[in-house]
């Protein structure tokens, strides 16, 4: 049997630190086991922007993506890599949930794992119903963690 | 040049300490037309002047005879890649991994909420009252080859844009001249570049804002009835600035939301006014197909609703007027000839639908004077204009035919005008910046001087009937034209090299669709 994969969406919150307390758990259980840690970044390529945002937008791109790995994935994949977990950090844009679910399906993975209140805010929006969406649509079993 | 830094000082200082009263108001504006008129009214005169014997513009030719030679040059690309566009904009072939990045349709809505504004609602009220329903026929036709122009110079503004270290992007004809002339080995691109710059930066302010500003204070005091014009300038001064010099962003947010929203509902409205009138709608297309070769007893008859049309389209969709080579150049793509067939759609959605849903209500609403005998129109030869319901011309006229159908629209339309208005100006902000930038640099200083000019002369717009400053940078904004469209002519074969690859490869199937890769 291959190596089994868990994929767990992170958003800096405390439940999505939670889904990722609880992947380890699991992972630790189940032997040979991946983390995929996913940050969403809410994105849709059917909004409507200035000429000056549209410019402004790779570098925009690229900063939003630095931030995602500075503040939310780098130091769980640190704390993880130290406790020994094998753990994997990816960030990319879009909508949560389809993204989510594309990743499984990509990774072949066994398992979704996500918080089910995100940070207040912008965020809530990212993860908020993402939990909700992807128990009903995703190709996978999916884990909430309250 | 030094002329130039004449008018502006001038302007200044004429105007600022001027807006004080209404009666100061009137001398300024009086001493301002005099100064534009005595030193540029001869530029204007040569912009907009006939062909000898009609009342055409030869600058309505230059635009349309540019259409038709890249409609042949690119063999009609706006029908056999008319698909291929739809696809592109769909996300078909946008690659997973640049998500985040601007996409195709992102684009296309940007430069079209440059575009569809004024032109769309009084522009096409102005063409059809004075040539007719046969003016749509050409209208569509204008619009049609326009499509090809829009393909060849935002193929060119993507391929030839700047790249910065730190990620931004900065495109437009500037940049194709002086890059596309240099690998050609031709000489005065530089040269075209800077003139193409200042023309955009006088287009900018006028067309793009005093005319925009003007216009937005107009319909509002239509309707809520008069008040001083420096009021509207004001608060729309004050909203753009807060949206292009940064701060407030929602503001941005919360137009972009509406204006393609406006757009739509604009559409919606008029394919519903025209299902309640769908026993007419043949007749309709009787009258324009009839129209565009008799005339319907127009003045100038035939050729009457031929130039009419053709004017209408030139000036709605901006076609071979370099702005929308700006707004395109800001895509990610790896592919510049992906661009070209996207913005191959502006001219199609902005002319072909959005002007002819404004021609066919109004044809159909019955506003224009017909006899009933011979079927002709009645023509007002005092007005220059077939006979109307009250008398009415440009946006009056395409509220009132609206306003046949839904007694509540000139309210609507009051909204769509000033957030078309807003959005046009915010469009052209950007555009005027680029030029700006391109001749002074880039740097927040210099571009925040430009912005803050910007917001001036909306004030100025909106406050001032400044007839001849309107006309000055009307002339200037097609002015970019004779400049943009030399270079088209030139850089041409390095589209149909791009485009002969691009296809290449899509045949081959080097290009797939998203969807159908492994």
């Amino acid at each position: 049997m291959g190596q089994t994969t868990f994929i767990v969406g992170l958003d800096g919150s405390d439940a999505g630190a939670r889904a990722l307390a609880f992947a380890k758990d699991r992972a630790k259980a189940a032997g040979d086991c991946k983390i995929v840690i996913c940050y969403v970044i809410e994105w849709s390529p059917f909004t409507f922007q200035t000429a000056e945002e549209n410019a402004q937008r790779h570098k925009r791109r690229e900063n939003e993506i630095a931030m995602a790995h500075e503040r939310v994935l780098d130091p769980a994949l640190t704390s993880a890599k130290a406790e020994g977990f094998d753990i994997e950090g990816i960030v990319r844009h879009g909508d949560a949930a389809d993204i989510i679910d594309a990743l499984a399906r990509e990774r072949d993975a066994k398992q979704i794992m996500i918080g089910r209140v995100g940070t207040k805010g912008l965020k809530a929006r990212i993860f908020g119903g993402v939990a909700g969406r992807l128990a009903t649509t995703a190709t996978v079993p999916v884990t909430i963690i309250p | 040049m030094l002329r130039l830094h004449h008018f502006v000082a001038t302007l200044f200082a004429c105007l600022l300490p001027g807006l004080a009263s209404a009666q100061e108001l009137a001398t300024v504006n009086e001493r301002v037309n005099q100064l534009f008129a005595d030193y540029t009214g001869w530029y204007v005169g040569f912009i907009f002047a006939p062909l000898p014997g009609t009342d055409f513009s030869w600058i309505a030719l230059w635009l349309v005879v540019g259409a038709v030679v890249f409609t042949i040059y690119f063999g009609a690309i706006q029908f056999s890649g008319f698909i291929h566009s739809i696809r592109l904009v769909k996300g078909d072939y946008s690659d997973p991994n640049d998500a985040g990045e601007v996409s195709h349709l992102q684009a296309l809505a940007t430069a079209l909420s440059g575009t569809v504004g004024l032109g769309n609602i009084a522009g096409v009220a102005v063409a059809v009252s004075i040539g007719g329903a046969g003016a749509t026929f050409w209208m569509i036709v204008a619009g049609l080859f326009g499509m090809a122009t829009k393909f060849t110079e935002c193929t060119l503004g993507v391929k030839y844009r700047n790249e910065y270290p730190d990620g931004s992007v900065s495109g437009g004809p500037m940049y194709y001249m002086v890059k596309g002339f240099k690998e050609l080995g031709l000489p005065l691109g530089g040269a075209m570049a800077v003139l193409f710059s200042v023309f955009t930066i006088l287009g900018a302010l006028g067309g793009g804002n005093m005319f925009q500003a003007n216009q937005a204070h107009a319909q509002i005091s239509n309707v809520v009835g008069d008040y001083p014009g420096w009021i509207t300038g004001l608060v729309l001064a004050v909203l753009t600035f807060a949206v292009i010099a940064g701060g407030l962003k929602s503001i941005a947010r919360v137009t972009e939301k509406i204006v393609p929203f406006m757009g739509i509902f604009y559409v919606l409205v008029s394919v519903v006014i025209l299902i309640m009138n769908y026993d007419q709608i043949i007749w309709a297309f009787g009258q324009i197909f009839v129209g565009a070769f008799t005339g319907l007893g127009i003045v100038g008859g035939f050729t009457g609703a031929l130039i009419q049309g053709f004017r209408r389209a030139a000036f709605s969709n901006e076609a071979g007027i370099g702005s929308a080579a700006i707004a395109h150049s800001a895509v990610r793509t790896k592919e510049p000839v992906s661009e070209g067939y996207v913005a191959l759609l502006e001219p199609f959605i902005d002319t072909v639908v959005i002007c002819t849903m404004t021609a066919l209500v109004i044809v159909i609403s019955g506003v224009l004077a017909q006899d009933p005998q011979t079927g002709l129109y009645i023509w007002n030869a005092e007005l220059g204009r077939i006979t109307t319901e009250g008398d009415v011309g440009g946006v009056a006229l395409t509220s009132a035919a609206y306003a046949t159908a839904f007694s509540w629209f000139p309210v609507l339309l009051m909204v769509a005008v000033v957030l078309f208005a807003f959005s046009t100006m915010i469009s052209w902000s950007y555009y005027g910046l680029k030029a700006w930038t391109y001749l002074f640099g880039e740097g927040q200083t210099k571009e925040l001087i430009f912005k803050f000019i910007f917001c001036v002369f909306i004030v100025i717009g909106a406050a001032a009937s400044l007839d001849p400053v309107i006309d000055f940078s009307d002339a200037m904004l097609f002015s970019m034209a004779i400049v943009n469209i030399i270079a088209l002519y030139f850089l041409m074969p390095i589209v149909k090299r791009e485009l002969h690859s691009y296809r290449s490869r899509l045949k081959s199937g080097k290009i797939v669709k998203t969807a159908d890769q492994t």
